[in-house]
C-alpha cells in the first residue's frame, strides 16, 4: 500500500510503500518519534493505532518549535 | 481508538487514557487552570506581561491567561503581550506576523521591543562577533539579551508578573541540562515561579504551561484552530538543549511519562535545592551601566554590549 506524506518540517511531499496498516508503522517506516509529531488525514488528527488506507494523504506536523 | 470518556474517536493517547477533541480541550484547559490557581501563579489585582513569540506556546498561553482572568471575573485590560524581536533573518519576521493578528483577534494590546533599537545589533550582527571573543553560542546570546528586555520593559510596562509559554518538555529538558552539566544554582531557579527571592529590579516570570506536553500544546493549538506557521530558527540545532530533547523523546516513547517524571522529581527536590543555595548567591545588586539587576557591577547583557563596542 502507498499513502502520500507531506512533512511540515522538512517541507516535503513522498509517496511512502507501506507494509503495515497502522499509523505507527508510518511513523517507523519514516524513523520518526511520535513524541514529535502530529499525524493529520483529510483535517483530522489520527492517533498511533489508526488504520491508514491505500492513496491516504497524510500530513506530518511538528510538535517541535523551531525556536 | 475510542475516546476513554465518550465514544467519540480519540485525538492523543495519555498515559492514563485516550480522549477525543471535546475531552482533550478540557482535559488540557483544567490541567493549566489548576496549575495556575496550585501555584497561585496570577493573583487577582495584578498586572499581567504575556511573553509572546507567535509560536504555539505563546499564543495558547495567551489565550488561557485571558480565558481564566475572564472566568475569574478578573479585569483583562491588565494584560498586555510583549514580544522580542531578536533580528533572526527569515524565522522571527513570520512569527510576529501571526502574532500581531492573533493580539488583534483577542483584543490584547501587543509591545514589540528588538534587539536592532535596544542593543545597536540584531542577533545575526552580533553573534559572530561576540562568539569570537567569548566562545558563546547564539541561544546563549539570544537567552541574556532576552530574558534581559523582558525583564526591563516588563518594568517599564508596571507589570507584577511576566507569564511565559514554557511547557513540561522545555522545563525536563533545562533540569536534564543543569543535572548533566551540575548547575545546581541554575536549577533552584527553575520551577513554576521562578527566581529563589523577590526583589524590586526582577518581575517574577510564571508557567501556566508547566505541565503540559509540548505535544498536548500543539495539539490544543491545532484543534483551537490557532494560525501558526512552522518556522524554525537557524540556530536551534547548534544548542545543547537540542540533543537532550532528542534523548527525552526517545525515552518518552520508550517509557511513557518519562518527562512527567523528571519534574515531579524536580519539583519534589526544589525546596532543599533553593533552602541550600540560597545562601551561596551573590546578593543582586543594580548594574553600574543600565541600572538592570546584576550578579555583578556590570550585567551579562552589558558585558556583551562591551564586546560588541570593542570589536
Amino acid at each position: 500500500m502507498y499513502v502520500e506524506v507531506f512533512n511540515e518540517r522538512e517541507q516535503t511531499a513522498t509517496n511512502v510503500e507501506l507494509e503495515g496498516r497502522k499509523v505507527k508503522d508510518l511513523l517507523n517506516k519514516l524513523k520518526l518519534n511520535p513524541e514529535a509529531f502530529l499525524v493529520i488525514r483529510n483535517d483530522e488528527v489520527l492517533t498511533e493505532d489508526e488504520t491508514l488506507h491505500d492513496h491516504d494523504r497524510i500530513e506530518l506536523l511538528s510538535v517541535i518549535s523551531g525556536g | 481508538m475510542q475516546c476513554s470518556k465518550c465514544h467519540r474517536r480519540a485525538v492523543i493517547n495519555l498515559q492514563h487514557g485516550s480522549l477525543c477533541k471535546s475531552h482533550f480541550i478540557d482535559y488540557f484547559e483544567d490541567k493549566v487552570f489548576k496549575t495556575i490557581n496550585k501555584f497561585q501563579l496570577i493573583g487577582r489585582n495584578e498586572k499581567l506581561c504575556v511573553a509572546v513569540s507567535g509560536g504555539k506556546d505563546s499564543l495558547t498561553v495567551l489565550y488561557l491567561t485571558k480565558k481564566y482572568l475572564e472566568k475569574n471575573n478578573i479585569h483583562s485590560n491588565s494584560l498586555t503581550a510583549l514580544a522580542i524581536d531578536e533580528g533572526i533573518d527569515k524565522y522571527r519576521e513570520k512569527t510576529i506576523v501571526d502574532l500581531k493578528k492573533f493580539c488583534t483577534e483577542y483584543n490584547v494590546p501587543l509591545k514589540i521591543v528588538s534587539f536592532q533599537e535596544e542593543l545597536g545589533k540584531t542577533l545575526d550582527q552580533a553573534y559572530p562577533i561576540i562568539s569570537k571573543d567569548t566562545n558563546k553560542r547564539p541561544c546563549n546570546v539570544c537567552g541574556v539579551w532576552r530574558r534581559y528586555l523582558l525583564n526591563k520593559y516588563a518594568k517599564n510596562l508596571g507589570a507584577d508578573k511576566v507569564i511565559t509559554g514554557h511547557n513540561l518538555d522545555d522545563e525536563a529538558q533545562a533540569i536534564v541540562m543543569n543535572l548533566f552539566k551540575a548547575n545546581t544554582t541554575l536549577a533552584g531557579r527553575l520551577g513554576p515561579k521562578t527566581g529563589m527571592h523577590e526583589h524590586d529590579l526582577f518581575v517574577q516570570r510564571v508557567k501556566p504551561l508547566y505541565f503540559c506536553a509540548e505535544k498536548e500544546v500543539r495539539l490544543y493549538a491545532l484543534l483551537k484552530r490557532f494560525q501558526i506557521q512552522f518556522t524554525e530558527c537557524p540556530y536551534s540545532k547548534e544548542g545543547y538543549r537540542h540533543h537532550v530533547q532528542e534523548m527525552l523523546n526517545d525515552f518518552e516513547h520508550r517509557y511513557r511519562g518519562t518527562k512527567q517524571g523528571v519534574v515531579n522529581s524536580f519539583l519534589a527536590m526544589l525546596p532543599l535545592l533553593q533552602h541550600e543555595k540560597q545562601e551561596e548567591l551573590p546578593p543582586i545588586q543594580e548594574c553600574g551601566k543600565c541600572h538592570e539587576a546584576a550578579n555583578t557591577e556590570v550585567c551579562n547583557a552589558c558585558k556583551m554590549k562591551e564586546v560588541l563596542e570593542h570589536a
